[in-house]
């Protein structure tokens, strides 16, 4: 069992019964689940499985067409101001990095914070330089993306989420882009943020990862969670056929 | 021993490099090109031939002098000039802070005006021009040396740029009895103010329109689509002449406009519609993960395209907006069929001298080289931001 | 352990925070403004009418003799309606514009090509050609022309080439085909062999469509529409050649004679005759959209990537095949969308014929303007006549993109 002394038991994210729709394709159908607070879940599943959409749906880059979605209280709605709101408190980490080319590595960290937050430059650009600190990467801060490696600059990305100070992490395959020997260091700031007690969504393949800092893993297949259990029950004694089939094939390589 | 005469080094082949070499290499490398030579030295030798023969025997560059004033400023009356020679030294000392401050491409267009103004002051002109000459670069000068390291001032001077388009216009204007009405602007003076205004203007509506166009909300979609297409469906000259025929029955009946005003509005409208394409062109090159991660951030939209779409959309297109820019100051010389007294207007109005007469292709080359001389340059100054910016690099 | 899920009951969303209501709201609000500021032109125009005592309508166009003349064009009488006036402007128009872009194009290929060339000498004139006649307003350069066309010699001076074509002040003269007592049946024959020529193409389509193809799966099966291509490809040329010189033996007379101008009195008789405007015109646009033209070309050819080049190369192709088979078929559908935008901008440019007095459908449309006072409606016959040269070019341009796309994607 992990250890999971930051978990409480109060839940900061509870989908009911989400669906979505892409034209006629069904995406998500029907996902019930609650995340609690400071809890790490790994979702995983074959790719056109849903998953990345349904984390996207959580901080509505994607609109769910039916059910409810309610984040650290707020419910997902055609509320604007909710809407604004509910994406100043989830940062998100992209598999593409999609750092700002033009800026540099602080502005894009602190263009959030001096923009949303309405933080002074001076005060926004010291959090930025902590935070660029704390991903072990302060000699970068005046360069431009483009001029560093994908791992740095996946690492910028987290601190760009981060900057905004959110309570909730979504990761959308962050290691998928990078070259195998920057995976570890992306992954290293993530178990560091893990247990600082963030609450973390990471769609990844990293099974590693998700046996060690996971507390939940959930396994997505055509728009339905198929299976969700500890990582050592999941790897260990997977219930479903197509779960037993992915993990062997994952573990393969 | 036998290693060390290994490691000698060895020189490549035919190294040799010199005028003979570069002949070979890029004129005379293969027969066909050989020929190709010998062509093109016979089309050039005739070329010129005919050329010089005409412009230093036949030509009679009497009138250029003799209308100078005509050409630079048309009718604006000679009392008044003091107006233009102000507004000139007010761009000249924003220009020279400007190249102070701004390091790089700036200060390399400054150095460049500069040396016109210079040019001039060489070049056998009336006294009054030189003088005024002479005051201008000392301006740009002067200022120059004071903008230096200034960063602070950054954004006064910014301040001042965005200011010095409305005091332009007022300075020119005037007012009370020492009114210069607009009918009065010409030459190249007014090719100027049209050229600018147009570039100024045009540029926030097609931005504007580019966004519209691009809208997830169809009406707005829909409207600025219709408005683009049939816009550059049409050509500029049906609506400097709808400016001037129609304009008058669809406004109130005692609304009367400027017939330069007129002429402005038409530019910017039809500049704006191509403007917009060439930042959808932009636009469209962004990836969507911009997008969404600025929205992850928390970004409103304004502030997305403020802020990350419209910065990078331009910068990839700036090559296609100079060129716009370019068309837009070719495109001016059709304000004449309008009444306009512009460049061309005021050469045409030359030529109906009696005087003059005949002097057709002289006329026409002078103000010919003037336009193609700001042409060029400006689209110099685009490849110069290309390579700066390393546009398409990424 | 769903059971402590405190559910949180959302407030009711005001209206001026519903995403959906402010997406219609802003959308009836735009149309609303656009509808208002229609209004408004719109009532202007009739007190504008009433005052000038017009009214809207097209009936002026075929109740009256326009009473114009034109200078040249189709027949003309003054007697005969604005209708026809305009139609004369109309066709003006395309045939400046047609051989405009046929001279356009085949200079600016050269230059194009020119300015690619090894030869330094070649690439330096083509890029001062192309630098002065694109950096200098396409106005002043008709003008130009057309004052270098009004200094040519008398008609009895003329500049001659070949004793076939002549310059003069009254325009240029070129040797042209006429038609003879022959041409009639001749013609009988030309058109059944287009129509052999559609039918042996659509035979062919249905019978690779229907039978040839049956064995494969329905979604590999090549469109009835790429096999009447195939076929167009294939048999088209030859079907129709047969048919057309099987004609021309069959019939008694020679359709054609070779018509050259002649000097008789104080005129050039025979041939064809393009008067000073439309010369000045016709230069003016070619060489300026040539100028164009030829960055275009430049620029595509330089778009195929070296590596495609090295990569030719590597496989064993000649040079000459290295060009003919690669460069060129990735050059076209990089040339084919600017290309075809600068013959769209030479049609629209053509309007500058306004500016020497050649009548092209806008210095026609200017005449009946003054004529007859009825701007609105000739204006929009204007736009709309420029609209659909516009838009049948983009409804083109949409339906070739859409098939490079295609093509990219298959390989």
């Amino acid at each position: 069992m992990t250890e999971n002394e930051s978990t409480t038991n109060d839940p900061i994210i509870i989908c009911e019964d989400v669906h979505k729709w892409f034209d006629d394709f069904h995406v998500l159908k029907g996902i019930t689940t609650t995340f609690k607070k400071g809890e790490r879940a790994v979702i995983c599943g074959p790719s056109g499985s849903g998953k990345s959409t349904f984390i996207r749906t959580i901080n509505r880059l994607e609109e769910h067409q039916r059910g409810t979605i309610i984040v650290d209280g707020i419910e997902l709605s055609n509320d604007l101001r909710n809407i604004n709101l509910i994406r100043q408190e989830v940062g998100m980490v992209f598999q593409q990095f999609n750092l700002f080319p033009h800026l540099t590595n602080i502005k894009n960290i602190s263009l959030g914070p001096i923009q949303v937050r309405k933080m002074s430059k001076r005060a926004a650009e010291e959090a930025a330089l902590a935070l660029l600190e704390r991903m072990d990467i302060a000699d970068q801060a005046y360069k431009y993306p483009a001029e560093i490696s994908g791992g740095q600059q996946q690492r910028v990305a987290i601190a760009r989420a981060l900057a905004m100070e959110p309570k909730i992490m979504l990761f959308d395959e962050p290691t998928s882009a990078l070259d195998p020997e920057m995976i570890s260091e992306v992954l290293d700031v993530m178990r560091e943020l893990a247990h600082s007690g963030m609450t973390m969504l990471v769609v990844t393949h990293e099974m590693g990862f998700a046996r060690e800092v996971a507390d939940r893993v959930m396994f997505f297949d055509e728009g339905v969670v198929i299976e969700e259990a500890a990582p050592a029950d999941f790897f260990d004694n997977p219930q479903h056929e197509r779960t037993k089939l992915f993990i062997s094939q994952t573990l393969q390589h | 021993m036998e290693n060390t005469a290994i490691t000698q080094e060895v020189k490549p082949p035919n190294t040799k490099k010199g005028p003979v070499k570069w002949l070979k290499d890029n004129l005379f490398n293969t027969w066909y090109n050989t020929i190709l030579t010998c062509l093109g030295l016979a089309f050039l030798f005739f070329v010129f031939k005919g050329v010089f023969t005409w412009v230093f025997t036949q030509a009679d560059w009497e009138v250029i002098p003799a209308n100078l004033q005509i050409f630079s400023i048309g009718p604006y009356p000679l009392e008044q000039i003091w107006r233009v020679s102000t507004v000139i030294y007010g761009l000249a000392v924003l220009l020279g802070l400007s190249a102070g401050i701004w390091n790089g491409l700036t200060r390399q267009i400054t150095v460049a005006i500069g040396c016109i103004g210079a040019i001039i002051l060489l070049l056998p002109f009336h006294i009054p021009v030189r003088e005024h000459a002479l005051i201008a670069t000392v301006i740009l000068a002067v200022s120059f040396a004071i903008g230096r390291n200034k960063d602070n001032w950054k954004r006064w001077v910014v301040v001042g740029w965005v200011l010095s388009f409305p005091w332009t216009m007022m300075m020119l204007h005037g007012f009370g009895a020492g009114t210069v009405s607009t009918t009065m602007w010409g030459g190249l003076l007014l090719t100027l103010i049209l050229a600018a205004v147009g570039i100024v203007a045009c540029f926030p509506l097609g931005v504007l329109l580019a966004l519209g166009r691009r809208s997830q909300l169809p009406a707005i979609r829909w409207v600025s689509t219709v408005y683009i297409e049939t816009i550059r469906g049409v050509p500029l000259i049906t609506l400097l002449f709808m400016g001037s025929i129609l304009l008058p029955i669809f406004m109130p009946g005692d609304f009367q406009l400027d017939k330069v005003i007129r002429a402005m509005v038409a530019l910017t409208l039809f500049s704006a519609a191509y403007m917009a394409e060439n930042v959808r062109g932009g636009l469209q090159a962004i990836p969507s993960g911009q997008v969404e991660a600025a929205q992850a951030v928390g970004l409103t939209y304004p502030k997305t395209m403020l802020f990350i779409v419209l910065p990078q959309a331009l910068r990839a297109v700036i090559p296609a907006i100079v060129g716009q820019f370019i068309s837009l100051f070719k495109d001016t010389s059709l304000v004449s069929i309008v009444g306009l007294v512009d460049l061309l207007g005021v050469a045409r109005s030359v030529l109906g001298n009696a005087e003059w007469i005949g002097l057709q292709p002289e006329v026409y080359l002078f103000v010919a080289a003037i336009y193609f001389v700001f042409c060029y340059a400006m689209s110099f100054v685009s490849q110069k931001i290309e390579s700066d910016l390393g546009v398409g690099k990424h | 352990m769903n059971n402590n899920t405190h559910k949180v009951i959302p407030d009711k969303i005001p209206f001026y925070r519903d995403v959906r209501f402010l997406k219609v709201f802003f959308q009836i609000l735009f149309v609303i403004v656009v509808i208002l500021s229609a209004g408004f032109f719109y009532s202007n125009m009739l007190n504008g009418l009433r005052r000038q005592n017009l009214e809207l309508g097209l009936s002026f166009l075929i109740d009256s003799e326009a009473g114009i003349e034109i200078s040249e064009g189709i027949d003309f009488d003054p007697s005969e309606t604005f209708l026809k006036a305009f139609w004369v402007g109309v066709v003006n128009t395309l045939k400046v514009s047609i051989l405009g872009i046929f001279c356009a194009t085949v200079i600016g290929f050269f230059f194009g090509i020119a300015r690619l060339s090894n030869n330094w000498l070649i690439r330096q004139i083509a890029s001062v050609y192309i630098e002065c006649f694109r950096n200098i307003p396409l106005i002043l350069q008709i003008i130009f022309w057309y004052a270098i066309m009004l200094v040519l010699p008398v008609v009895q001076e003329s500049i001659r080439f070949f004793d076939s074509i002549f310059i003069n002040v009254r325009g240029v003269y070129v040797p042209s085909l006429e038609g003879t007592a022959g041409l009639i049946p001749w013609l009988w024959y030309f058109l059944s062999g287009i129509i052999i020529t559609i039918i042996v193409v659509l035979g062919l389509a249905a019978f690779r469509y229907f039978f040839q193809f049956r064995e494969r799966h329905e979604a590999d099966r090549p469109s009835f529409i790429s096999n009447i291509i195939f076929g167009a490809k294939w048999v088209a040329a030859p079907t129709f050649l047969m048919a057309t010189i099987v004609g021309w033996l069959l019939t008694p007379e020679v359709p054609f004679e070779l018509s050259r101008p002649e000097l008789q009195g104080f005129n050039f008789v025979g041939g064809i005759n393009f008067s000073p405007e439309f010369t000045a015109l016709l230069i003016g646009l070619a060489v300026y959209t040539s100028a164009f033209i030829a960055e275009v070309v430049r620029s595509g050819i330089q778009a195929v990537v070296k590596g495609q080049r090295e990569a030719a190369r590597s496989v064993g192709l000649k040079e000459s095949q290295v060009l003919r088979l690669v460069v060129v078929p990735q050059a076209i559908p990089v040339i084919v969308p600017p290309l075809t935008s600068q013959y769209l901008n030479l049609a629209k440019n053509s309007s500058l014929a306004i500016f020497i007095g050649f009548p092209d459908l806008f210095q026609v449309g200017e005449i009946m303007m003054n004529q007859t006072g009825q701007s609105i409606p000739i204006f929009a016959m204007i736009m709309v006549s420029y609209l659909i040269m516009s838009l049948t070019t983009s409804a083109f341009m949409n339906w070739y993109n859409h098939r490079i796309t295609r093509m990219g994607r298959s390989t």
